[in-house]
């Protein structure tokens, strides 16, 4: 089931996660013992029914989630045993991109994408926004690399869902990050911009060789953009291969025969995905 | 198939919105002793027919003064009094807010931990367990009479106000944004001013206008025990029956109230 893929593992994979375990206070298991490897550059889709534990896996990887046991190493040191000053020091490391966007919505655009620098800076600093020139020309060729550059003074509450996610993507690259940690990024967003924005991360991962993990509902959309895709099911990865090995058979694994809620989910993703492609087709025919 | 419609269709007639309280026993007993209690605690007022009678001509005397209030004869008192008033207000204002935003930070449950919550939170119940004019007495009988009482006294209750508000604020953001600002690696303090601050700021600058007009108000009041201000003015009015005169301070307090609400709706409104 498990099938080996080129670049998977090695020594140079640069995410490692082992035995990972979150319980959470009311005795529910999250994550039983998840072991995942990603290899510098790999984009991988995490898949799974609601409450399989996806956003939970990826929020244990930065700690915003504490992990209950396991380790998690990131190139070479493991972020579970990390105190307070080197978590931190981790943080910047991993860029994290929202479902619901979460830009801080009474700043600016520009304020929100140095706020990717917070890690870097001092507190007085941060405090007047007087961010290092460096780190100021770079927010602005970010936002000029997704499309936002005559945004940079508008307060983020006054942009569009896509726009607001673009302006999220810039914040977490910002960070120089070496993983990108992406939950459900097209979740509230139309099938178009969904494309548009899966697309334009995948583009930035390949361009500066970022690893990342996607959250995605959306098994086509998944499908469309990774070269690998991880199904987690009750905190378990069930799944790990190509796109292509995700035959109905895998998927009823992954999302289970008997959950009804599961099953309605992907006959959504599915009617989702036949939408997506009839708008191609009426693009295509423009 | 026929029958089930039928079902439906009976459902349908009888079907009326549950009652609150579900035992049809319990809900009478309840409406019974409230209509009795109610009857039975009117009875036990003593009502001095005659003292009202008395009292409406003094009230009517009152009312005439309205018409007529005397801002020139006291106008030196009235206009120290007004001073004081203002200068305790802004003071007790201006301390009641320093003081307050750290204890609303700490009495935040989501981003204080347990044994700083539970201080501040203790903090809080006492400021807002003790009324103005209590504090008040305290204080005078501490430091004597005068402004140094009443600003002590507003100061304290700011705190109760402000940072219980500004705790729930807190404790109702949106943790999204929030959780984005520390997954930067950003410290504390910057987590606090670019995650937390942008979300409460409007409703903090919007509760502490509000505080400074109940502060004005309460400065009136806190004067009538001895903690100074315009509220000693108007004591000292009345104790003299000079109606025209009390009724002049009443008036300028109404205006002032007035004015700083209007100002302070203004202002909350371009804050959002």
């Amino acid at each position: 089931m498990v099938q080996p893929l080129d670049g998977a593992a090695g020594p140079d994979g640069m995410l490692h996660l082992e035995g990972l375990v979150k319980q959470y206070k009311t005795g529910d298991k999250a994550l039983k013992g998840v072991d995942l490897e990603v290899p510098r550059g790999q984009v991988l889709a995490l898949i799974g029914p609601s409450g399989a534990g996806k956003s939970t896996l990826i929020r244990c990887i930065n700690r915003l989630v504490e992990p209950s046991s396991g380790r998690m190493m990131l190139g070479g040191e493991d972020i579970v045993r990390l105190g307070a000053g080197g978590l931190r020091r981790a943080r910047r490391r991993m860029g994290m991109i929202f479902q619901e966007y979460a830009l801080v919505e009474r700043l600016t655009v520009m304020e929100n994408v140095l706020s990717g620098q917070l890690g870097y800076v001092g507190f007085w600093r941060s405090y007047f926004r007087r961010f290092p020139p460096a780190a100021v020309e770079e927010a602005f060729r970010l936002l000029q690399r997704v499309g936002l550059e005559q945004f940079y003074d508008k307060r983020a509450d006054e942009l569009s869902g896509g726009q607001r996610q673009r302006v999220g993507i810039a914040r977490a690259l910002i960070q120089d990050p070496d993983l990108l940690l992406v939950d459900e990024p097209t979740a509230s967003l139309d099938p178009k911009t969904s494309r548009q924005i899966m697309r334009l991360i995948c583009e930035l991962c390949a361009e500066r060789q970022l690893a990342a993990i996607i959250n995605i509902h959306d098994v086509a959309l998944a499908q469309m953009f990774v070269q690998r895709i991880v199904g987690l099911r009750l905190g378990e990865v069930v799944y790990d291969g190509t796109p292509d090995g995700l035959t109905p058979e895998v998927l009823t694994e992954i999302y289970g025969e008997e959950d009804w809620a599961a099953t309605r989910d992907r006959e959504a993703d599915e009617a989702r995905a036949a939408q997506v492609l009839t708008e191609e087709e009426r693009l295509a025919a423009m | 198939m026929s029958d089930a419609s039928l079902n439906i269709r009976d459902l349908a007639r009888r079907w009326r919105p549950p009652p609150l309280i579900a035992s049809p026993r319990l809900r009478w007993a309840l409406g019974l002793g409230a209509a009795l209690y109610f009857a039975a605690a009117i009875g036990t007022l003593e009502v001095n027919w005659l003292r009202i009678y008395e009292g409406l001509d003094r009230g009517w005397a009152f009312v005439i003064a309205f018409t007529e209030p005397d801002f020139v004869s006291r106008w030196t008192d009235i206009r120290e009094g007004l001073i004081e008033s203002l200068v305790m207000t802004v003071t007790s204002t201006v301390i009641g807010i320093v003081i307050s935003v750290p204890i609303g930070l700490g009495a935040a449950r989501n981003i204080a931990p347990l044994p700083v919550y539970l201080l501040c939170r203790g903090i809080i119940a006492v400021s807002r367990s003790l009324q103005e004019i209590i504090i008040a007495i305290f204080f005078v009988a501490i430091f004597g009479f005068g402004p140094l009482a009443g600003v002590l006294t507003l100061s304290f209750a700011t705190i109760g106000f402000l940072s219980k508000l500004l705790a729930e604020d807190i404790e109702d953001i949106d943790k999204g944004q929030a959780e984005a600002v520390r997954a930067t690696g950003a410290r504390w303090l910057q987590f606090m001013n670019y995650g937390i601050q942008p979300q409460v700021m409007p409703r903090l600058i919007g509760l502490s206008l509000y505080r400074l007009d109940i502060n004005f108000r309460e400065s009136a009041v806190v004067g009538l025990v001895g903690a100074g201000g315009i509220g000693a003015t108007l004591n000292t009015a009345f104790d003299r029956y000079e109606f025209d005169t009390a009724a002049a301070i009443i008036i300028t307090i109404i205006g002032i109230v007035m004015i700083a609400e209007y100002a302070s709706g203004l202002i909350r409104a371009r804050v959002q």
